[in-house]
C-alpha cells in the first residue's frame, strides 16, 4: 500500500515540480524560439507516457498485491496489444522528430548574405575578428601566431590588413542583423555557447566550424565556454552586447585594423596593399 | 512456434550429451580454490569484490565533487585541477570499472554457467585471466593517482587534444597511465567475454533453447556480443593517443599554438577520436543497459509470481536495441562541428531506438497486471528502476533530438539525463540483484530492515538529486565547472538547489555504507536462506547445495522442459514450475526443487 502511493507521490511530485519549478530557461535573445517550442512538445509527449506508465504500475501494485494463495494470470503475451502499443509509440516519436528535423535544418542553413565574422578561442579567453569594409576575413593559420599576430593572420593576403581585430573578450552585435559566426581554435577543444541564443557549436583546432543566429533583445549576455578545456575552463568568459545599430557602430569604429596593428608595431613597415574601397554587401 | 507452455512439453536433446561418469578437475588448495580460481562463481565474486572496491572510490570522489559543487569557496583544499581529476576518474571508474565489470564480469560469470544448466564457463583458466588482468587495470588506475601531476582531469571523454596537453591536469604520466589501464581492461574484457558468449551459445544444458534463455542471460549475451565489436574502437583510439602523447604522432593533433609556443605536431583529426571514442560509448551505454533490462526482467517476474509478458518481444527488443546501438553514436557528436548533415540520419536513428526500449518498458509493466506481487526487496528496486529509467530515457528523446541537443548538450541536463538512465537506472538493478542472488552466494539473506532503509533512501534520494538538476540544464548551468561565479544569467536560488543536491548526495552516500555493513554481517548473520528461497523457477536456483558448488550441479545435468517464465500456471501444484521439473510431475510437485537433481540421492 505504502509502495504504490510512494509510485504515485513520485509521479506526480515530477509533474508539479515541473510546472512550479523555478528554474526555467532564460528569456530567449535569438530567432531560435523555435527549439524551444520543440522541447515544449517533447515535454507534452513524453510527459503523457511517463504519468501514464507511473499510474499503472502503481494501481498495479496496489491492485494485484501479494495474496496467499492467489495465482497470477497466465496470458504469456498479445500481439495485438504489442502493435498498438508498437504504433502509437512510433506517432509519438514521429511527433517530436519532424519538428526537431525541420529545426535542425534552419539551424545548419545559413541565409545567403549573412554577415560573417569570426570567434577565436585559446586557453582561456576570447577574441573576435570582423571583416573591415571588403566584407572578407583575410586567410589566417596556427603556425603564424607569435606575439604581435595572435589571430595568425597571413599579412600577404590583402583581405585581411582591414580585418578589425578585438583583443577584449567583449564581443559587440547589432539588433536585427543575421551574423554567421566563424569558430576557430588555435589549441584544443572550446564551444562558443551564450544561453540566451541558445545556438553553440565547438570550436575544433584545425577547423573552422560555424553557427548563425538573429540577435532580436537588446542587453549584455555571459558568453561562456561549453566544452572542457583544461584547468581554466570555468574561467574562460566573455560577454555578449547586443545594441541598436547605431551604438553597435560607434564601438565598431573605435577598434583596429589588422593593418593599424601591424603599424603600432613597426611603424615604419611597409602597407602597401590597398584596402578595397567600395565596402561589400554583407560586411558590418 | 508458440512459447506459451502447454502439460505436453517436449524434451528437445542439446547437441552434446555431457557423459556422466566424467569427473571434474577440482581445485585441491587454497590457492587455487580461493585466488588463482578457475571456477566461474569464485571468480564471479572477485569480480565484484574488486568493482564495487573501486565504485566505491568513484563514490566518494563524487561527493568531494558534490562539495565543490554545494559549497564554492568553503573548501579550499579542493583546487580547480583537483576538481577536474576527481569528476574525470569519478566518471570512468563508474562507467567502466564498476557497472561494465560488474554486469558482465560479476553477474556474468556468476549466472550464465547456473541458469543455463552448465558445468562452468568453457574456457576457465582463460576466465581466470580476465579477472586478473582486470585487477592490473584496477591497479594501474589507483597508480595515476599516485604519479606526479595525479591522475589525468581530461574528463572521462579524454578528448584530444587538451588530454595530452599542459593545460589539462595528469597530462604527464596520469593520462598515460589511464590509456593503459583503459587497453588492460578491455584485454582483460575480450577474455572473459569471448568466454561468455561461446559458453552461452555451446554449453547450455539439453532444452535449454535460446528462447527458453532466461532474460537476464540474452541481456549479458547482447551486451557481450556488443562490447566485444565496441571495445576494439576505444582500444585503438588509446593507443593511437598514447603514441601522439609519447612519439609525437598526429593521430589526433592538428598544428596547435599552446600559450604562444606552435607545438610540433600537424595534420591530425581531434574529430576522429571523438568519432573512435563514441563507437565505443554509446554501445557502452547498453553495455550497462542491457544485462540490467534482462536481470530486471527476471526480478519482476519472480518476485510478481507471473511470467516476463511479451518474452519473445523481450528478446528481440533486446537484439534490435543491441543493432541499433550501432548506428546512433554520433548524437554525442551534434555540436562536435561535424557536418552538421550528419544530424539528420543520427537523430533519426536515435529515436528509433525509443521505439523497442519504449516496448519493453511497456512489457515491463504488463509483467505486474494480474499479477500477485511480492513486495520483497528485488521487487522495490525493480519497480524503482522502471520509474527511473523512463524518467532517464525520456530526456534522451530530448537530448537525441537534434535540434534540442544545441541548447541543452554540455548542460547539467546531460549529467542528469545519464545518471538517471545509466547511472541510477542500473545501480538499481544491480542492487536488486545482489538482494535476489545474495542467498544463492552465500546461502543466507540479506537482512530486510537494513535493506529497505538501503532502498528508500537510495531511490527517493537519488531521484530528488537528479530531477532538478535537468532544470539548471535548462538555464543553461554547465556541466564540469569548478565553479559558476558570477553570471548574469543563474538566479541564486541555483546555488541553493547545488547545496540542497550535495546533503542529499550524502545522505544517499551514507545508505550505501549501511547497504556495504549488510553485506559483510550478512554473510555470517543472515537468516538462513534454505534452497530456492523465493520460488523461482530458473535453473541456478535448483542446485544441489546452496550455494553451489565447484561443478554447480550433481552428477547429471538438469534437463531443461520449458521457459524460465512459468509462474501462475493454471494446472500446476503450486505457483511456479521450475524449468527442469518433469512434465508428468507438473501438476502433483510441491517444494521449492526438484526431487533428485544431483542424481545421487
Amino acid at each position: 500500500m505504502i509502495v504504490a502511493y510512494a509510485i504515485l507521490l513520485v509521479g506526480i511530485g515530477t509533474v508539479v515540480f515541473h510546472f512550479v519549478s523555478p528554474w526555467w530557461w532564460t528569456p530567449i535573445a535569438s530567432n531560435w524560439g523555435f527549439i524551444d517550442d520543440v522541447i515544449i512538445i517533447t515535454f507534452w509527449v513524453t510527459g503523457v507516457v511517463f504519468v501514464a506508465v507511473v499510474l499503472f504500475m502503481a494501481y498495479c501494485v496496489y491492485r494485484f498485491r501479494y495474496k496467499e494463495g492467489q495465482r497470477a494470470e497466465y496470458n504469456p503475451e498479445s500481439k495485438k496489444l504489442e502493435i498498438w502499443l508498437s504504433v502509437l509509440t512510433s506517432v509519438g516519436v514521429a511527433i517530436m522528430l519532424a519538428p526537431g528535423l525541420w529545426a535542425w535544418d534552419e539551424f545548419v542553413t545559413v541565409p545567403e548574405g549573412t554577415a560573417e565574422f569570426e570567434v577565436l578561442g585559446q586557453q582561456w579567453s576570447w577574441m573576435y575578428r570582423f571583416p573591415g569594409k571588403d566584407g572578407k576575413l583575410g586567410k589566417s593559420s596556427t603556425k603564424l601566431i607569435d606575439d604581435d599576430n595572435p589571430f595568425g593572420l597571413d599579412p600577404k593576403d590583402p583581405n585581411g590588413q582591414d580585418d578589425v581585430l578585438i583583443e577584449d573578450s567583449e564581443l559587440h552585435l547589432p539588433l536585427n542583423k543575421p551574423v554567421k559566426v566563424l569558430l576557430r581554435s588555435v589549441d584544443v577543444l572550446h564551444d562558443f555557447y551564450v544561453p540566451e541564443l541558445r545556438a553553440k557549436m565547438d570550436m575544433v583546432p584545425g577547423a573552422v566550424t560555424y553557427l548563425w543566429f538573429e540577435p532580436i533583445r537588446v542587453g549584455t549576455f555571459d558568453i561562456l565556454c561549453f566544452e572542457l578545456c583544461g584547468t581554466g575552463h570555468y574561467d574562460m568568459r566573455g560577454s555578449l552586447v547586443i545594441e541598436e545599430a547605431d551604438a553597435f557602430n560607434e564601438w565598431f569604429e573605435a577598434q583596429s585594423t589588422f593593418a593599424e596593428t601591424l603599424a603600432r608595431i613597426s611603424p615604419e613597415g611597409e602597407i602597401e596593399h590597398k584596402i578595397a574601397a567600395n565596402a561589400a554587401e554583407n560586411s558590418f | 512456434m508458440a512459447i506459451v507452455d502447454s502439460p505436453v512439453v517436449q524434451d528437445i536433446p542439446a547437441a552434446e550429451v555431457p557423459d556422466p561418469n566424467e569427473d571434474l578437475y577440482h581445485a585441491k588448495s587454497w590457492v587455487t580454490k580461493y585466488l588463482f580460481c578457475q571456477d566461474a562463481k569464485v571468480i564471479a565474486i572477485q569480480y565484484s569484490c574488486t568493482a564495487l572496491g573501486i565504485g566505491l572510490l568513484g563514490l566518494v570522489l563524487s561527493w568531494v565533487m558534490r562539495l565543490q559543487l554545494g559549497f564554492p569557496e568553503v573548501f579550499s583544499f579542493i583546487e580547480p585541477a583537483h576538481y577536474y581529476q576527481f569528476i574525470t576518474m569519478h566518471g570512468m571508474i563508474m562507467v567502466i570499472y564498476l557497472l561494465t565489470a560488474l554486469f558482465l564480469g560479476g553477474f556474468g560469470n556468476y549466472l550464465i554457467p547456473l541458469m543455463l544448466g552448465a558445468r562452468d564457463m568453457v574456457f576457465p583458466y582463460v576466465n581466470m585471466l580476465s579477472y586478473w588482468v582486470y585487477l592490473l587495470a584496477v591497479l594501474v588506475l589507483i597508480a595515476s593517482f599516485f604519479v606526479p601531476g595525479g591522475p589525468t582531469g581530461a574528463g572521462w571523454t579524454l578528448y584530444p587534444p587538451q588530454a595530452i596537453l599542459s593545460g589539462t591536469p595528469g597530462s604527464d604520466g596520469g593520462i598515460i597511465l589511464m590509456l593503459v589501464s583503459l587497453s588492460l581492461f578491455i584485454v582483460g574484457f575480450t577474455m572473459g567475454g569471448l568466454n561468455y558468449v561461446v559458453t552461452v551459445l555451446q554449453a547450455r544444458t539439453r532444452g535449454m533453447t535460446l528462447m527458453r534463455m532466461p532474460l537476464t542471460i540474452w541481456g549479458i549475451f547482447t551486451a557481450t556480443v556488443h562490447a566485444l565489436l565496441a571495445f576494439p574502437a576505444l582500444f585503438v583510439g588509446a593507443i593511437m593517443m598514447t603514441l601522439d602523447r609519447l612519439l609525437e604522432t598526429s593521430f589526433f593533433m592538428p598544428v596547435i599554438s599552446e600559450m604562444g609556443e606552435i607545438l610540433s605536431y600537424e595534420g591530425g583529426s581531434p574529430l576522429l577520436f571523438q568519432h573512435l571514442f563514441w563507437f565505443f560509448g554509446h554501445p557502452e551505454v547498453y553495455i550497462v543497459a542491457l544485462p540490467a533490462f534482462g536481470i530486471v526482467s527476471d526480478l519482476l517476474s519472480v518476485h510478481a509470481r507471473r511470467h516476463v509478458f511479451g518474452y519473445r518481444m523481450m528478446v528481440w527488443a533486446i537484439v534490435i536495441i543491441g543493432a541499433l546501438s550501432f548506428i546512433v553514436w554520433a548524437h554525442h557528436m551534434y555540436v562536435s562541428g561535424m557536418n552538421p548533415w550528419f544530424g539528420f540520419f543520427f537523430a533519426t536513428t536515435t529515436l528509433i531506438i525509443a521505439v523497442p526500449t519504449a516496448l519493453k518498458v511497456y512489457n515491463w509493466t504488463l509483467t505486474l497486471w494480474r499479477a500477485n506481487i511480492r513486495l520483497t526487496l528485488p521487487m522495490l528496486f525493480g519497480l524503482a528502476f522502471i520509474i527511473t529509467f523512463v524518467n532517464g530515457g525520456i530526456t534522451g528523446l530530448f537530448l537525441g533530438n537534434v535540434a534540442i541537443d544545441v541548447p541543452l548538450s554540455d548542460t547539467l541536463f546531460v549529467v542528469a539525463h545519464f545518471h538517471m538512465v545509466m547511472g541510477i537506472a542500473p545501480i538499481l538493478v544491480v542492487f536488486g540483484a545482489i538482494y535476489h542472488w545474495y542467498p544463492l552466494m552465500t546461502g543466507r539473506m540479506l537482512d530486510e530492515g537494513l535493506g529497505k532503509f538501503h532502498f528508500w533512501v537510495t531511490f527517493l534520494g537519488s531521484y530528488i538529486i537528479y530531477l532538478p538538476m535537468h532544470y539548471l540544464g535548462f538555464i543553461g548551468v554547465p556541466r564540469r565547472y569548478f565553479e559558476m561565479g558570477e553570471t548574469t544569467f543563474i538566479p541564486e536560488s541555483a546555488q541553493d538547489l547545488n547545496a540542497f543536491m550535495t546533503i542529499v548526495t550524502l545522505i544517499v552516500g551514507f545508505a550505501q555504507l549501511v547497504f556495504l555493513y549488510n553485506l559483510i554481517t550478512s554473510r555470517k548473520n543472515g537468516v538462513e536462506a534454505g534452497p530456492n528461497p523465493w520460488k523461482a523457477t530458473s535453473l541456478e536456483w535448483q542446485t544441489a547445495k546452496t550455494p553451489p558448488e565447484h561443478g554447480n550441479f550433481g552428477k547429471t545435468l538438469p534437463v531443461v522442459y520449458r521457459w524460465a517464465y512459468a509462474y501462475g500456471l493454471p494446472n500446476a501444484a503450486q505457483d511456479f514450475v521450475p524449468q527442469n521439473l518433469p512434465p508428468e510431475l507438473v501438476a502433483t510437485h510441491v517444494g521449492n526443487q526438484v526431487p533428485d537433481t544431483d542424481g545421487e540421492s
